[in-house]
């Protein structure tokens, strides 16, 4: 019986150590989840690095990845959450033949339509910035790949805020900041 | 004192010293020989046993912690001598062993350079260290060490890996005396919500039916006493895991024996009739469930645990109670009225009797025929009174050391469970010597014996008074099993050619003594367990013997062979 899979997200905090996000990605590779895109970059916190992870799974599974990163010794918090629960961004840039940019009226019109920039223009290239949902920043992609222009394309991993009203990450710190004062 | 300038090997043996560390197993080499020459000024506070090959270190540094409760330390050298390791470092890991292992490793201005001996160690223990860290200025050592010995023992205890440069060991630094009690991102102690101890008290107090489950969360709790006031308290059945098996002793009215595979055949099927299912400090690993899918659906389960990540990993529960179990237990017990399950209690009797008659009585008093492992076994328990430390090593030996042993202290078990490793017995044994004072035996067979056979040596050296006990039956016995099983009998390089074990023992200068006569086995025991200092004592065993009863992998957990006869094969 295959069970029913879900596109996560999962938001993981950890201390600024070496050798963290081997270990974190390895309890994707022991549980057979395929990771589809991955963030890393230091949080707003000092010291405090911020992981978002993309990966399809079923929830049994997930839980149990969530608790599994959580339990290594320098991850600080680590989260799983669905779509409605987050907000996310990603980021792309796209490389194309400027011959065929100034061939085809429909090539910038697609970029303008779907929310592209012109960054860079010369003759030999052009550099199409756009950042947005995930399927935004494919279907622009798709888009131009249909007219055959695309030299390069590279997108960034999901980045993701929580929409939850409370800081939990920050409230988490102080309890622990203090624990660890107090010898608990 | 604090401004005095010391090498970063002086103050590793200070640090570990202020641990409280005596003993250390350990093997030197180039990259750890200047904390080699630091330990020379401190051998006589730190003892160093000379292990023969370091996968020994890890393993007598295992068998140190499961019998003292205290962190079991290696000491060796960097790239073959740090993956030596590794076996008994996987090994902790699945056991929740609390070991840590000092490897040393290049320079710092070496590493990645490929240099010579140099190995990736904390990459490679990485995924089976509860915390591995390269230490590389002298200025860091103290509080690496600290953090260490801290994070392994403390909450679910496991193995600690301290990569320990060369520079860093020569290198010049004050030594500051750390004591690490607290990290930031490590919580090793789950929050108990109150309302998860009234659930469970309820839960458990309404049962009509309970079964107990002790895994060794129970001894790494230290809660023995709390496991049996909640056992009485609620007057329910309760069986043991492979490792939780001196939680409760043999002996108690409650205790019905060990799960699983070759459990009792009681618990397994009252596993499929009970109505609440309470495990303590357990993984519900499938040696202990078979099916899954069919195991004890029936019940309501509520699962005591320290580490979260247990909680619905492998069988759903429908309560989860966070928590150090020897609290938690403590609370629930408060909580609970007096029990009175009899007639459920009475229930095991019918199960218990079949498996008498069928399989316990015919191998532990055979009247004829060649000697039985399980009668080896039942022997020692009768001369010991379960009084010793019970080592084992993997395979029939195993299984028949924990069926019949009789357990009437905690941390008297000493076994590896999780991986299984062939070769953990004696150096295991070695170590146990050193964590306890009491008598140690090691069951092992004479597969096992030969894959760390070099620890004879050891034993030789340090007088380690290791009572082994050889079930010889010139087989790999339970891969042999197995074959016969699910193989039909193709005995696929299982049959042993062995050699003189008296005579390799006799080389060593330890005494031995071969029985192959059920008449002078009781003697011979007697004579072991009364020698000073270490015994071999061979015991030429039936050579097809099986363990039973077994529930075969995949099947469900009371469909269990009585008799080898049953075809396994479906």
């Amino acid at each position: 019986m295959e069970k029913e899979t879900k596109l996560y997200t999962l938001i993981i905090f950890s201390e600024n150590r070496a050798g963290v996000l081997n270990q974190v990605t390895n309890v994707f590779t022991r549980r057979q989840v395929n990771i589809e895109s991955l963030n890393a970059s230091p949080s707003g916190i000092d010291g405090v690095h911020r992981y978002t992870i993309t990966c399809r799974a079923d929830e049994d599974a997930i839980r149990t990845l969530t608790l599994q990163i959580e339990k290594k010794i320098d991850v600080i918090r680590a989260d799983y959450f669905e779509k409605n629960e987050i907000y996310v961004m990603e980021q792309a840039l796209y490389k194309i033949a400027t011959p065929a940019l100034l061939a085809d009226k429909e090539i910038s019109k697609a970029i303008r339509l779907l929310g592209g920039r012109i960054v860079e223009v010369n003759p030999a290239y052009s550099i199409v910035s756009k950042e947005g949902l995930p399927e935004e920043v494919r279907g622009l992609y798709d888009r131009l790949q249909a007219k055959g222009c695309v030299l390069q394309y590279v997108s960034s991993g999901v980045i993701a805020v929580t929409k939850s009203r409370r800081e939990e990450l920050a409230e988490y710190l102080q309890q622990r900041d203090e624990a660890c004062r107090t010898g608990r | 004192m604090q401004n005095e300038l010391l090498t970063g090997a002086e103050i590793l043996m200070r640090s570990l010293e202020a641990e409280g560390v005596d003993v250390l197993f350990g093997y030197p080499g180039g990259a750890i020989m200047p904390v080699y020459d630091a330990l020379y000024d401190h051998r006589d506070r730190l003892h160093h046993v000379l292990v023969r090959h370091e996968q020994g270190a890890a393993h007598a540094a295992e068998g140190y912690a499961r019998v003292s409760g205290r962190a079991g330390v290696c000491l060796v050298t960097s790239g073959p001598g740090a993956t030596n390791t590794i076996t008994g470092i996987a090994d902790a890991m699945m056991d929740s062993t609390p070991i840590v292992v000092i490897s040393g490793q290049v320079g710092a201005q070496l590493l990645g350079s490929d240099a010579f001996q140099e190995c990736d160690l904390v990459d490679i223990t990485q995924p089976i260290t509860k915390w591995a860290c390269q230490i590389r200025r002298a200025a860091d050592v103290a509080a690496a060490v600290s953090r260490a010995f801290y994070i392994a023992r403390t909450g679910r205890p496991g193995p600690v890996v301290l990569d320990f440069t060369k520079n860093a060991q020569t290198e010049l630094a004050p030594y500051v005396p750390a004591r690490v009690e607290a990290i930031r991102s490590y919580v090793p102690e789950p929050a108990t919500p109150p309302e998860a101890l009234e659930q469970a008290a309820a839960l458990i107090g309404g049962a009509a039916r309970p079964l107990v489950l002790v895994g060794q969360g129970v001894t790494l709790a230290g809660a023995e006493e709390e496991l049996r006031s909640f056992v009485e308290r609620l007057d329910a059945p309760a069986g043991c895991t492979l490792l939780g098996l001196s939680a409760l002793p043999t002996g108690h009215p409650l205790n019905m024996g060990m799960l699983g595979m070759h459990g009792a055949l009681a618990l397994n099927r009252k596993t499929q009739e009970c109505d609440v299912l309470v495990a303590v400090g357990m993984r519900f690993d499938d040696r202990i469930t078979g099916n899954v899918a069919t195991y004890a659906r029936q019940a309501m389960k509520v699962h005591f645990d320290i580490d979260p990540a247990e909680f619905n990993k492998n069988v759903r529960v429908d309560l989860a109670v966070p928590g150090d179990c020897r609290k938690t237990l403590r609370a629930v017990t408060e909580l609970l009225p007096q029990g009175d399950h009899r007639a459920w209690r009475e229930s095991f009797a019918e199960a218990a009797d079949e498996e008498r008659r069928t399989v316990v009585d015919p191998q532990t008093h055979p009247a004829t025929g060649p000697l039985r492992m399980a009668e080896v076994v039942r022997c020692v328990a009768d001369v010991t009174g379960g009084d010793a430390v019970v080592v084992t090593d993997v395979g029939q030996n195993q299984m028949f050391a924990a069926r019949y042993s009789r357990f009437t202290k905690p941390r008297s078990f000493v076994s590896s469970g999780g991986m299984g490793t062939m070769g953990f017995g004696l150096p295991a044994a070695i170590g146990a010597t050193f964590g306890q004072e009491g008598p140690v035996v090691l069951f092992v067979g004479d597969g096992g014996l030969q894959m760390t056979v070099e620890e004879l040596g050891t034993i030789m050296e340090q007088s380690s008074p290791v009572k082994i006990v050889l079930l010889n039956n010139n087989y790999l016995g339970n891969v042999r099993q197995w074959q016969a099983l699910f193989f039909h009998r193709r005995y696929s390089f299982t049959p042993m050619l062995n050699p003189d074990y008296e005579k390799i023992a006799e080389a060593y200068g330890i005494p031995a003594t071969t029985v192959t006569e059920r008449g002078s086995l009781a003697e011979a025991v007697a004579l072991m367990m009364r020698a000073h200092g270490p015994y071999l004592l061979q015991v030429a065993v039936m050579e097809e013997d099986n363990v039973l009863p077994m529930c075969c992998p995949g099947n469900d957990v009371d469909d269990m062979l009585l008799t080898a006869d049953d075809d396994g094969l479906q």
